[in-house]
């Protein structure tokens, strides 16, 4: 119980510095910091040699070329060996033609895992479950997705995070529910009473003084 | 390793590193853009190939060693 209690307070949250690291991966040591100044999708699988694990490689990178276009690199992990991560990315280049581009972290001392709250005994004792930290150039965590064993990621949704934090981050706006690259985004709620009255006469698409949109 | 063989030779990328290096001193990011490695690769690289004495920093900066140069003729 104090083991899963010691997990769980290490959870990192958004908004707070990414936790450092310095890990041995399929492309050699790797600090986070040399991934400083570079948007990063830090994310674990359960194991390598599994089904969905499988899909969900294929399928991040086929992202590959969208994420380096935006500025960001890809990092996987696992509690598995280098060994292990490049004979599995090998089989999967083997059978089903496709290359893995990203290095993944081989993590048998959990380190990275549990500072990253990517064990839930719940689930797993022993597998991380499918985390996505998306971490800016700063270092800064921005957004924390899980996801069970059994539920493969959405690599659609993934790149549209990455789409509306650059935006948001870029125009200074919010992005609202379901909204794509294109499509009019929220003008921050104002403050101040007076602001309110003057949101009203600039022109935005307003429901009401607190929910107006504009093209960018 | 990625930038140093088991042997201890330098590896592709670890060449393409030493190589840009013979040009001058450069930053991680002018190496990147001069071999078209990734940065997060040419930082991790240099701080390997640094290890190993194949290359040297100077205030932020990489210059290669004899070492270095060396073991790419």
């Amino acid at each position: 119980m104090e083991e899963v209690k010691e997990q769980i307070s290490r959870i990192p949250r958004i908004g707070e510095p990414a936790p450092a690291f310095e890990a041995a991966t399929t492309h050699g040591v790797l600090k986070l910091e040399d991934f400083k100044g570079s948007w990063l999708i830090l994310f674990s699988h359960p194991a390598d040699f599994t089904p969905v694990c499988t899909t969900e490689f294929i399928a991040f990178a086929e992202i590959y070329p969208k994420l380096q276009k935006r500025g960001v690199e890809l990092l996987g992990l696992s509690v598995d060996s280098v060994s292990s991560h490049i004979a599995w990315v090998r089989n999967v280049e083997e059978k089903t033609g496709v290359k893995i581009p990203f290095p993944i972290i081989a993590d048998l001392s959990k380190q990275v895992s549990l500072a990253y709250g990517m064990i839930h005994p719940g689930e797993s004792k022993t597998e991380t479950v499918r985390c996505v930290f998306i971490i800016d150039p700063n270092q800064k965590i921005r957004t924390i997705l899980y996801y069970p064993l059994t539920t493969g990621r959405n690599m659609d949704e993934i790149l549209r995070i990455i789409d509306a934090l650059q935006t948001t981050d870029k125009n200074g706006v919010a992005t609202p529910a379901n909204w794509r690259p294109g499509d009019k985004v929220v003008v921050p709620a104002p403050n101040t009473q007076e602001m309110a009255e003057e949101r009203l006469k600039q022109g935005y698409e307003c429901v009401d003084w607190y929910l107006c949109k504009k093209k960018l | 390793m990625a930038c140093i063989s088991p042997d201890g030779k330098p590896t592709a990328s670890g060449t393409k590193v030493l190589r840009a290096l013979q040009a001058g001193l450069k930053s991680p990011e002018e190496v990147a853009q001069d071999t078209g490695l990734p940065l997060f690769r040419v930082r991790s690289g240099l701080r390997e190939l640094a290890q190993a004495g194949l290359v040297v920093e100077r205030a932020g900066k990489y210059e290669i060693t004899d070492k270095g140069t060396a073991l790419i003729q």
